[in-house]
């Protein structure tokens, strides 16, 4: 994985040096809260319900076993010993302390980790795959071009006061594993007909108060072009972007207010002046940082191991395990290993320092040292050798971390929701714990299968509802909590917004309107179908139905 | 038995250093458990506000503002429902937490 240089060692150690400053002048009454507000928050730190929370950036997922050791020591000593992932891959800490906050991102700089970027009007932590490197449908790996962006814009001067946040996502495989079509900006790596490697461009997508799909500016976008692209995207967007109002100053706005060729048009015209800029990604740095990505030592081994065969002939919870958290990997002999952070009696993306220091040990031993965080809010181990699936399995169950739920209706993503969250409007994780406790039977009995259930609190859709296959939107009405439901989203590459079927349900009716949803779904699936393909053939009516005709 | 229910209303911040959920005391000072908050007529409200800005002005807390509570049975109640869980804390069930 990237190591640091001295540029971004330099940066980070000044940084800390810089907010350990602030904060002091801040306790000391030196700088109001006013004042300090924006300075925090350009550290991650955010103050919530109960607590400040600190938000730290793992760009494009990808940790290191050490710095997952880091995390599980930040989240004992300062916090209350857990931690939680996010769909942006990235890990928060819920009670956070003031004073804490310059020793912590010290502490995080020793692992090459910072919250800068977490928040505030800027790019974000960008997102990818977390296959990356390893998946057998990959065109190229995406993570060097991600680490290329990730130091473009890393206190880009002119992109340091953007209209609004921003979010970029890349992918080199076919399959969208990381939702890069509700991204400001999407990356797909894509080879043309005539075997040049480059880039399908999409923009404009996002999910909030105003969720659109993104839309290609550029079905082929040659690939040392791509920093010069994004600097033009970024360009017209820090110019033409809705600065006068905050619900309209993302930049899906200003795409589907301007229309795709308009805003093309725009982009296209800007890319042409920029021409000589020295943005290219020369081929000698594009080699140096992906040297750092290269695959690790992979030995010969067979494809299958009698072990693991016999052991998933013999152990149920085993073979069942195997089949749906571990997948298909590029390199004869490994698997990649899933740990959905969705133990059944847990909090969806949490995760303690215990576990976490369990899984570092695992990936030590097991997966050279390395994991992935997913927007899903699960971890990866990407390089297991299959001979060493059992005990990879083993080590999980200690932690209450081998639940085999991945894609399956307790995989649930869910914000914070107002347990903890100052935006939301209600509850999502109480919900997420009952819809598990409902279902931990029945999901085994019907055998729904894969389905994603996302949940978001509030309208800001972190929870990502709008791409479930089935979303769950909390909204507030004269003071209690209300929750709508939207079918048929998705964000893979078939990507769609979900549909609101009716009327919000009270708290005590979202369970059960849940359970008569899946009801459709099993009474109608034809041989092969998981939910999705089911509502997609029937539509929303029988399920509409079963919602609503017994009132 | 007859439930005396009054509207009031007290101040509620979050404590500088730490982020808590704080609430102004009678004397002046701030306590994390809603029971010790100090309980005012709404008239009242300017000044528990001053009391509160002064805090704010020697770093004690960020963000106050006041909120509407019941008295029931010599218990406080906030009247919103977030206002009870900030009270409260995170009503999830975790072997997470304290």
């Amino acid at each position: 994985m990237y190591e640091y240089d001295q540029t971004d060692h330099t940066l980070t150690r000044e940084r800390v040096i810089e907010y350990r400053d602030q904060v002091s002048r801040r306790l000391e009454g030196k700088i109001s809260e006013e004042d300090f507000r924006p300075l925090r928050l350009k550290n991650g730190l955010y103050a919530q319900m109960h607590a400040y929370m600190l938000r730290v950036a793992i760009p494009y997922g990808v940790i290191s076993s050490d710095q997952l050791r880091m995390l599980a020591h930040i989240g004992q000593k300062y916090d209350k010993g857990y931690g939680h992932f996010t769909t942006r891959q990235n890990l928060q800490y819920n009670w956070i302390n003031l004073e804490d906050t310059p020793e912590i991102l010290k502490e995080l700089s020793s692992v090459e980790m910072s919250a800068i970027q977490t928040s505030g009007n800027v790019n974000r932590n960008i997102t990818s795959d977390p296959y990356a490197g390893v998946a057998p449908d990959e065109v190229l790996d995406p993570r060097p071009i991600a680490e290329i962006i990730r130091q473009f814009l890393t206190l880009h001067p002119e992109f340091s006061w953007l209209p609004r946040k921003f979010k970029i996502a890349v992918t080199g495989a076919d399959e969208d594993r990381a939702a890069i079509k509700v991204h400001d900006i999407g990356l797909k790596i894509i080879k043309s007909e005539a075997g040049e490697i480059g880039f399908e461009v999409l923009v404009g997508g996002g999910l909030g108060r105003s969720p659109f799909i993104a839309k290609t500016i550029r079905g082929f976008l040659p690939k040392e072009d791509v920093i010069r692209y994004i600097q033009a995207i970024l360009r017209v967007y820090n110019i033409e972007g809705r600065r006068d109002n905050i619900y309209k100053a993302r930049i899906k706005i200003l795409v589907h207010q301007l229309g795709i060729k308009s805003f093309a048009k725009l982009v296209e015209d800007e890319f042409k002046a920029s021409k000589d800029d020295i943005l290219l990604v020369g081929r000698e740095e594009e080699e140096r940082i992906s040297a750092f990505f290269a695959s690790p030592d992979y030995v010969k081994l067979p494809i299958d191991y009698i072990g693991v065969v016999e052991a998933s002939t013999n152990d149920n919870a085993f073979a069942e395990w195997l089949e749906r958290n571990v997948t298909t990997h590029k390199q004869a002999g490994y698997a990649i290993v899933n740990v959905p952070l969705k133990p059944l009696d847990g909090v969806p993306g949490d995760i303690t320092s215990d576990q976490m220091d369990a899984i570092a040990r695992l990936a030590e031993k097991y997966s050279f040292s390395e994991i992935r965080a997913t927007h899903r809010q699960n971890l990866v181990l990407p390089d297991v050798a299959k001979r060493d699936l059992i005990s990879v399995w083993q080590g999980l169950c200690g932690i209450n971390l081998a639940t085999a739920n991945l894609d399956r209706i307790s995989d649930i993503i869910c914000c914070p929701g107002m347990d903890y969250c100052s935006l939301a409007t209600t509850r999502s994780i109480p919900i997420a714990q009952r819809l598990n406790e409902r279902f931990k039977h029945l999901d085994n009995i019907l055998n729904i299968g894969e389905i994603h259930l996302n949940i978001s609190g509030c309208i800001n859709a972190c929870g990502h509802h709008h791409v479930g296959h089935m979303g769950i939107l909390g909204v507030e009405k004269n003071g209690e909590e209300f929750y709508q439901v939207t079918l048929g989203g998705s964000s893979s590459r078939d990507a769609e917004i979900g549909k609101i079927i009716g009327p919000a349900f009270s708290s005590e009716e979202i369970v059960d309107a849940v359970e008569k949803l899946i009801g459709v779904y099993i009474s109608n699936r034809e041989v092969g179908e998981q939910y999705l393909d089911t509502y997609r053939r029937i539509g929303p009516i029988l399920f509409k139905e079963a919602l609503y005709d017994a009132h | 038995m007859k439930v005396h229910r009054m509207s009031k209303q007290l101040v509620t911040a979050n404590r500088l250093h730490d982020g808590a959920v704080v609430y102004l005391t009678i004397n002046g000072g701030w306590t994390t458990n809603v029971e010790s908050g100090f309980v005012s007529n709404k008239k009242h409200k300017d000044e528990l506000m001053v009391m509160a800005k002064e805090a704010v002005d020697a770093q004690l807390i960020i963000a106050p503002y006041l909120i509407d509570v019941e008295v029931v049975a010599n218990s406080i109640r906030p009247r919103r429902f977030r206002e009870s869980i900030r009270a409260k804390g995170p009503t999830i069930f975790s072997t997470m937490e304290d």
